[in-house]
């Protein structure tokens, strides 16, 4: 394929940026653009944005706060509402949350502890551009790594987005105290996915398994065949 | 001026880490504690021409998440 054209974005305090642009480029073939945060424009044309994991301005104020109003983020709101797909790993999902690109918040783990470890995660909704490669209900697995990774939304607004087919993955079992165990929320036009596990951090096998990188594969295909 | 924002944790979040406070006072022996939720507070020190509206669009746009948090501003007299 030629010419896949995706950006890691780095904020200071990003951890799994480079984790995230060796996904992209084994998956695409193409060395993705990383773009640091006070950047105020995007590289031109781009089929793929990815926020990767970390700890942006140490958490500072809120998990994600202070990332989610840096320069390079204006440019990826535009982007996203023209519809490029954007995909927030972890502290991404909590910079996306913080950002209003997705509903509800990340709240401290309800058992107050960080949780790193592989959970078994169930594919909610097969027919996006990021989980198409799964099967509806299939069990996968990924890592966890974060401490506050409790997804909350009110009741309202978690009725809408499930009854919008717009929770991607659900925790197998309760991770973290998250709202009916959703692991990883889309935005309403299916472009923007945000998810706490870590599809990079499973892309081959020596990693400990290879289900993230279907995630990756489903989003590269999707995108060349559109 | 000083300005002080008090943030807090909307009523019906969970707040685990108000929780284990609790608990650590429970096990200090002080009896009596039905609940406990942290928030915090937040100190700015503004031009006396900052006004209301000013401070309030700062709470929303940043200081405070709106989905999980509420807030209150003070200002408080030099």
């Amino acid at each position: 394929m030629s010419g896949f054209r995706s950006a890691v974005i780095t904020f200071p305090g990003s951890n799994c940026d480079r984790d995230m642009a060796d996904a992209l480029e084994k998956v695409s073939g193409n060395q993705p653009f990383r773009v640091w945060h006070g950047d105020a424009e995007l590289p031109e044309r781009l089929d793929f944005i990815a926020l990767p994991g970390g700890f942006s301005y140490g958490d500072y104020l809120r998990c994600g706060a202070i990332a989610s109003r840096s320069p390079i983020m204006r440019a990826i709101v535009e982007a996203a509402g023209r519809g490029v797909p954007v995909l927030g790993v972890c502290n991404g999902f909590q910079v996306l949350t913080e950002s209003g690109l997705l509903p509800g918040a990340l709240l401290r783990n309800s058992g107050i502890r960080f949780v790193c470890r592989e959970v078994p995660l169930a594919v909610a909704n097969s027919q996006s551009l990021f989980t198409s490669g799964y099967e509806a209900g299939q069990v996968v697995t990924m890592p966890v790594a974060h401490h506050d990774g409790n997804y909350f939304a009110d009741d309202a607004t978690l009725d809408r987005i499930e009854g919008e087919g717009r929770v991607a993955f659900h925790y197998a079992d309760d991770v973290n105290g998250s709202v009916r165990n959703i692991a990883g929320i889309l935005n309403e036009a299916g472009n923007v996915l945000g998810m706490m596990p870590h599809p990079e951090r499973a892309i081959e096998p020596e990693q400990g398994g290879s289900d993230g990188r279907v995630l990756f594969e489903s989003a590269v295909k999707g995108l060349v065949d559109a | 001026m000083k300005v002080r924002v008090h943030v807090s944790l909307k009523p019906g979040v969970l707040d685990p880490q108000g929780r284990a406070i609790q608990h650590s006072l429970e096990g200090l022996g002080f009896n009596g504690v039905h609940d406990v939720r942290a928030g915090k507070l937040i100190e700015l020190d503004v031009d006396e021409s900052v006004s209301d509206e000013a401070l309030d669009d700062m709470c929303r746009k940043l200081l405070a998440n709106m989905v999980i948090e509420n807030y209150r501003i003070e200002r408080v007299a030099a």
